[in-house]
């Protein structure tokens, strides 16, 4: 019970580093991404290659998963997302999944269909208990460092936002654009700045999440739902929606899985719709719409 | 011109317009051996004129489509499977059920933004696909639902397998669904639609219901996907998980879109695009077609639909954007 309360949680924390991005993305741009799950992927690819053909460690190939992805996603801001930043939202959807198609093709092509196996180090195999009988509390170490890194993250993207000038300067961005742009803020810079990040947090993210969420082409597709649903339900005003319900959205999930195999994405479903007839705009928002 | 003819004036039939239909209806007398293709063309244009319904004159984005053709698929298969094999009669309670649908999840489209309507949409996909999973001893489960057996059409027509019959059928009901909506999208209704996807707050300010209208659009579109479902489920003789998932939500769009939204012919023409395309790419790639979709979905948005298929526009500068 309380072991998968647990994994739930760490599935939820991955949730949100995976997302996160997606949120600052749709939030500040306005722009409907659905290609998210595509760098995510290519944080998870880079961490592979990295681990089977340069042998390096897995903690030394995280930020270069990060790294990789941001530059990534900082090139293709520049060059093919900015014109699409004034368009309706659905040319957005749709030159998104184009984008989306692409990668998945342009990866089975370069690497294969199947599967890739990340060779988790020793240290994170072990296996931690406490309790005994139905409160029985067993941690992977895995998990386990997914669920601190996590915790760290989002502590400190939290300080930053609050905290800094960059933080204020983003903030200001969100909520009105055009007003920052007149009192001088270079708004430009912050978006790229922004998408870099955030998709730098995917591959990180999907490196992070190797073990759990598999690395395979079709990745960008099978989770683009459960980013979705984190920004939907989570709102995109603030971080700490999409980390409550990418914690939701996990723990139903593993738990969903578990008690009831055959209903457990369905289970998932009929929240998010509840949830949005509820809110529409969110469970976290300040104001309802513009 | 007068507003009222100016209103009248697109309702009128053009030459190119019965010459069109004329080569669609030659279509499966002239390449009979194409018929499967042409009866699967058939389909996705009926599925997509039923997109272009709420996307191209009510403005509702919808990934979840595929939901009332999924409903549209197991209701007519199931219903010749247990009660009667008459294909006519499964096509009208398919579509009856899809409206039905459509006319229940109605409530949920008109409120919240774009993002809540496409994650809603696609949820009630999602949960249709994970209940027609669940339900496996209904439906047939991954394996699909078998024995579909479906009677002669009309009493004298068998469904054979070179898939002649399906295909006249298919452009018959295309045809049929093609004239309704025809005189829908031009009546007070069909207007009134346009102005409410223009500007809703305007359309509430001249004492319009906009949730009436949206509920009866929706419901409709649903019936149409329905029926496209319904077809697919007869001429195949099959219905599987695969008319529930999300990529026939995305096909359909995409078809859509390479044809156009807003006009009638746009769901046709990008049917006929679409299918095409994918012939001959997977023919090309049988593995990596979706790429080069991916690839013109993005040109296709970056470049603007109006500049790509003009060449000439290609090297000016400025222009309209």
């Amino acid at each position: 019970m309380l072991t998968l309360l647990f994994d739930g949680i760490a599935y939820g924390m991955l949730l949100f580093v995976l997302a996160l991005g997606l949120a600052v993305t749709m939030g500040l741009m306005n722009f409907i991404n659905l290609a998210h799950g595509a760098f995510a992927m290519a944080g998870g690819y880079i961490l592979v290659l990295m681990m089977q053909k340069a042998g390096w460690p897995f903690l030394a190939c995280l930020p270069v998963a990060f790294a990789g992805t941001a530059l990534l996603g900082a090139v293709l801001e520049r060059t093919i997302y900015r014109p699409m930043y004034g368009k309706p939202h659905l040319d957005q959807v749709l030159f998104s999944i184009g984008l989306t198609f692409m990668a998945v093709a342009a990866v089975d092509y370069a690497m294969g269909s199947s599967q890739q196996n990340v060779q988790l180090p020793e240290w994170l195999r072990q296996r931690f208990e406490f309790g005994s009988g139905p409160w029985m509390l067993g941690m992977g170490a895995y998990r386990l460092f997914i669920v601190v890194s996590c915790v760290a993250l989002a502590l400190g993207l939290q300080a930053i936002l609050s905290r800094t000038r960059f933080g204020s300067r983003l903030r200001a961005a969100v909520d009105d654009p055009r007003v920052a742009a007149g009192l001088g803020l270079p708004v430009d810079r912050i978006f790229l700045l922004t998408f870099a990040v955030g998709s730098g947090l995917a591959g990180l993210g999907g490196a992070l999440g190797a073990d759990i969420l598999g690395v395979e082409p079709t990745f960008p597709l099978k989770f683009m739902v459960y980013f979705l649903i984190v920004c939907a339900v989570g709102g995109t005003s603030s971080i700490t929606g999409p980390l409550v319900a990418a914690l939701v959205l996990g723990i139903a999930d593993v738990m969903g899985k578990y008690y009831a195999p055959k209903l457990g994405a369905f289970i998932v479903y009929v929240l998010m719709i509840a949830i949005l007839l509820w809110r529409p705009q969110g469970l976290f928002t300040r104001e309802a719409g513009k | 011109m007068s507003a009222a003819a100016r209103l009248l004036a697109p309702s009128r039939w053009r030459v190119w317009e019965y010459a069109l239909w004329a080569a669609i209806w030659a279509t499966p007398l002239l390449f009979g051996q194409h018929a499967a293709l042409i009866n699967e063309i058939a389909i996705l244009a009926l599925f997509a004129l039923s997109l272009d319904l709420i996307l191209g004159y009510a403005g509702i984005v919808s990934l979840g489509h595929a939901a009332f053709f999924g409903v549209g698929a197991y209701g007519a298969a199931l219903f010749a499977k247990h009660v009667m094999p008459d294909p006519l009669v499964g096509l009208a309670v398919g579509t009856a059920l899809a409206a039905l649908l459509g006319l229940l999840t109605s409530p949920m489209i008109v409120r919240g933004t774009d993002l809540t309507r496409l994650m809603v949409t696609m949820g009630v996909a999602l949960v249709l696909l994970e209940l027609a999973n669940k339900f496996d001893s209904i439906t047939g489960g991954t394996d699909g639902l078998q024995g579909v057996v479906m009677g002669p059409l009309l009493g004298q027509f068998e469904f054979d397998l070179g898939a002649r019959v399906a295909s006249f059928y298919s452009v018959a009901v295309l045809f049929v669904a093609f004239l309704l909506l025809r005189r829908i999208v031009h009546s007070p209704l069909g207007i009134s639609l346009q102005a409410l996807r223009d500007n809703r707050l305007r359309v509430m300010a001249l004492g319009m219901s906009v949730q009436g209208r949206l509920a009866a659009v929706y419901t409709l579109a649903a019936a149409w996907a329905g029926a496209a479902g319904a077809l697919l489920a007869q001429t195949t003789g099959f219905a599987s998980l695969d008319v529930l998932e999300f990529h026939r939500s995305a096909d359909v769009m995409l078809a859509l879109i390479i044809g156009g939204a807003g006009w009638l012919w746009g769901g046709l023409i990008g049917a006929i695009a679409f299918k095409l395309m994918h012939d001959i790419l997977s023919a090309f790639t049988p593995q990596y077609w979706t790429f080069w979709i991916g690839l013109f979905l993005v040109l296709l948005m970056l470049v603007g639909r109006e500049r790509l298929f003009r060449p000439a526009t290609w090297f000016k500068r400025g222009g309209s954007p």
